[in-house]
């Protein structure tokens, strides 16, 4: 089986066409002008630049991580563009019918189908393309139930309290190295507020795509649920296949008030680079989500893309019996490096964390789960439960498993369960003695051991995940 | 349907088939016993296309083909099934899922139309029913936690649910009861149609009461070395493997 593996590892990145939109992008470079540009494009007022100078005087005293399980060259923050906007968003549409229809041919071949998705799936789409939010679908529908879902960059325009109140509340400014920069300088990303007691009417959902060269991305997404709502949220993401690395480095904050939900869930294909580990994206995300009293906030994501990921979707349970979940798919393959996993700090009385985290590493790739579990002194009664399973394909690749506990009060209890395992000859010789080639038996084997995460996607984007996994092994066995 | 020359095989570099020679005709049952180590099991992976198992001569045609030159999954889109000494579990997926999709490749070979999720059921619970397992193993993950007995009657339901030309039991009979033994004969002896041919390897008489076999061959260091009707098998049954000559002194399965 071995030597199946090792035949070509590599396969063909499908979203990687490069769209011929005509686009207006700034010189690399990022200094202080930079900013107060940005600020100006986006017609901000004057608190929100102050706030950006702030954060890029912050990131500016502020080193770059290098505790994660991975490896890449020094990004040279210069050598990037920080805005990027298809010339053709000068004016703004107001509907579909005024999108560039080219632009609309490119979400039609990563298979989002604007239309198709408002008709029938009744969807909720923003879609945000380099810098700048395209078009939100929807709005009238959500605008009645008092739901606001639209670009941040019209949110500080239009509900410039509500952005004020929360902005850098979860993931405050000068958080880490990645979420100080993305303060700086973040173009676009989603705004969602949910009124007290509405359950959203639909699904809501985020396509990102970079397409420029050498642009960066640096979305921020703020989602406000008040008293006793519900949304469930998903974003998707891909990129062209370009040489050069790129930067992605996206901050999301959730703000769940007493007795509400958010389920946030999240499939990402960016470019993970060609089968020598040349390009790609570089993912460095910062999420986290703040539950007050009751409240439930569950992360689920499918992870496939990215040359580098570093990514930690976390919950603060501060208020008593919230509740956090964490359940994770991630996929390497190629040369891929992923460290991710999550923190649930867990500060309330009687919170409960759940953390289901499954990682696939083929070809010569690394995956990594770093997770922390901290359980603060008031945490009476408090409880997390951690499985950490990791499958490998071949044996040039790696797992690892960075668990990290700290308990504080004696009456919590925290439980891990880790597991490796290999596909293994038997099971591929049992599928092809029924007929399956080895392929179709190794996408088998691998959505049967993510099945428990899979399941906790919304059901369309189930189906969706299944088969990007499926896409994804193309030709990691012969 | 089957006709094996002077098939020699090794595996990890050690020589486990020797110049063995059998012919299966349509609708015949061939049981093969014999003593621990003699190449049975080997025989069943030689056939099937397990990687690891290396043909170093001889020709095996299988209804006109030249089996040996076939992929894996070629060999069983063809017609060939081997039900599994130790089936092997595959957390997650479906028992109906792996079956579906099983089912579907095979008619896809022969060109006709995927089954439906419907259609399927219908002759799933069908063949749940023969082997009498409950129609909640269609839903458990294959093979995951069944106890012994309930693999073995697994693996005969997805015999029935295939609809082979030639089907190799792999000591179908190891580790069953009296009552699971004959649910395993009963579904077994379904599927004789005249047409269809069977490979029954066993290490005892016993299973051989339920489904009566054509012929009886003794396997002994990799080749045939006695064959003849089912009588032998109680014979062995009697006297051990003794009467041959051979030299049963404990090896390890092969």
């Amino acid at each position: 089986m071995t030597e199946q593996i090792q035949e070509a590892l590599s396969r063909k990145y499908e979203a990687g066409f490069v769209s011929d939109i005509e686009s207006e992008t700034f010189a690399a470079g990022l200094d202080e002008d930079v900013i107060r540009r940005i600020s100006a494009m986006k017609n901000e007022p004057e608190w929100m630049l102050e706030w950006r100078l702030r954060a890029y005087h912050n990131w500016l005293g502020m080193e770059e991580p290098d505790w994660a399980h991975v490896r890449y060259p020094k990004i040279d923050y210069q050598a990037i563009s920080y805005y990027s906007s298809p010339k053709s968003m000068k004016d703004k549409p107001k509907s579909l019918d005024e999108v560039d229809p080219e632009l609309l041919r490119v979400y039609e071949k990563l298979g989002i189908p604007l239309y198709e998705q408002e008709m029938l799936a009744g969807v909720a789409v923003d879609v945000v393309f380099d810098s700048v939010s395209v078009v939100t679908t929807f709005r009238e529908k959500l605008k009645e139930a008092g739901v606001i879902f639209c670009p941040i960059s019209e949110a500080i325009q239009e509900y410039p309290e509500l952005v004020k109140k929360y902005l850098g509340t979860v993931v405050p400014r000068s958080d880490n190295y990645f979420a100080a920069l993305n303060s700086a300088v973040f173009t676009d990303g989603s705004f969602v507020y949910i009124p007290k007691g509405v359950r959203c009417p639909m699904e809501l959902s985020t396509y990102f795509r970079i397409n420029e060269q050498n642009t960066g991305q640096f979305e921020r997404t703020l989602i406000i649920a008040d008293e006793g709502s519900y949304v469930s949220y998903l974003e998707g993401c891909t990129a062209p296949q370009r040489d050069e690395n790129q930067l992605h480095a996206a901050v999301v904050e959730l703000v769940a008030m007493d007795d509400a939900q958010i389920k946030y869930s999240t499939v990402q294909n960016w470019y993970p680079g060609d089968e020598n580990g040349k390009g790609g994206i570089y993912n460095f995300v910062t999420k986290r989500g703040l539950c007050h009293t009751n409240a439930k906030i569950s992360w689920t994501q499918v992870e496939t893309g990215s040359a580098v990921t570093w990514k930690y979707p976390s919950c603060i349970l501060k208020g008593d019996n919230s509740v956090g979940e964490f359940y994770s798919v991630a996929l390497t393959r190629g040369h891929q490096q992923a460290d991710t996993g999550t923190k649930m700090i867990h500060l309330g009385k009687n919170t409960k964390s759940t953390i289901i985290s499954k990682g696939i590493s083929a070809g010569q790739s690394n995956n990594s789960y770093r997770g922390l579990v901290h359980m603060g002194p008031k945490a009476d009664g408090a409880r997390n439960f951690t499985e950490c399973d990791s499958l490998l394909i071949g044996d040039r690749c790696g797992a690892h498993t960075f668990p990290y506990i700290e308990s504080r009060n004696p009456t919590a209890k925290v439980e891990h369960e880790a597991t490796t395992s290999k596909v293994s000859d038997d099971q591929l010789f049992l599928c092809k003695q029924r007929g399956l080639d080895a392929e179709k038996a190794v996408s088998m084997i691998v959505n049967g051991f993510c099945k428990e995460v899979f399941k906790e996607l919304p059901m369309e984007f189930a189906v969706e995940a299944g088969k990007l996994l499926e896409i994804s092994l193309e030709g990691s066995v012969g | 349907m089957l006709t094996i020359k002077n098939l020699h095989a090794r595996v990890e570099q050690k020589n486990i088939l020797n110049n063995l020679n059998l012919a299966i005709k349509p609708g015949e049952v061939h049981a093969i016993m014999g003593p621990n180590g003699a190449g049975k099991s080997t025989l069943g992976y030689v056939l099937s296309g397990r990687e690891g198992y290396e043909v170093l001569d001889g020709q095996v045609d299988f209804q006109g083909q030249d089996l040996l030159e076939m992929e894996t999954e070629d060999r069983a889109r063809h017609g060939l099934f081997l039900a599994f000494q130790y089936p092997v579990e595959i957390p997650g997926v479906s028992n109906m899922e792996f079956m579906k999709e099983s089912v579907n490749a095979m008619r896809q070979h022969r060109g006709e139309e995927p089954l439906t999720a419907a259609e399927f059921l219908k002759k799933a619970k069908e063949a749940c029913k023969q082997v009498q397992l409950p129609l909640d193993f269609l839903k458990r993950g294959v093979n995951e936690g069944f106890s012994g007995g309930e693999k073995k009657r697994n693996e005969i339901m997805q015999m029935i649910l295939l609809e082979p030309t030639l089907c190799i039991l792999d000591e179908s009979d190891s580790g069953l009861d009296v009552d699971a033994l004959q649910v395993v004969a009963n579904g077994v002896n379904s599927q004789r149609d005249g047409k269809r041919s069977f490979i029954v390897i066993t290490h005892y008489q016993r299973l051989l009461d339920y489904i009566e076999p054509d012929f009886v061959h003794i396997l002994a260091n990799g080749k045939v070395v006695k064959s003849g009707d089912a009588s032998l098998a109680k014979q062995i049954e009697q006297e051990g493997y003794a009467f041959l000559g051979l030299d049963t002194s404990e090896e390890a399965s092969a």
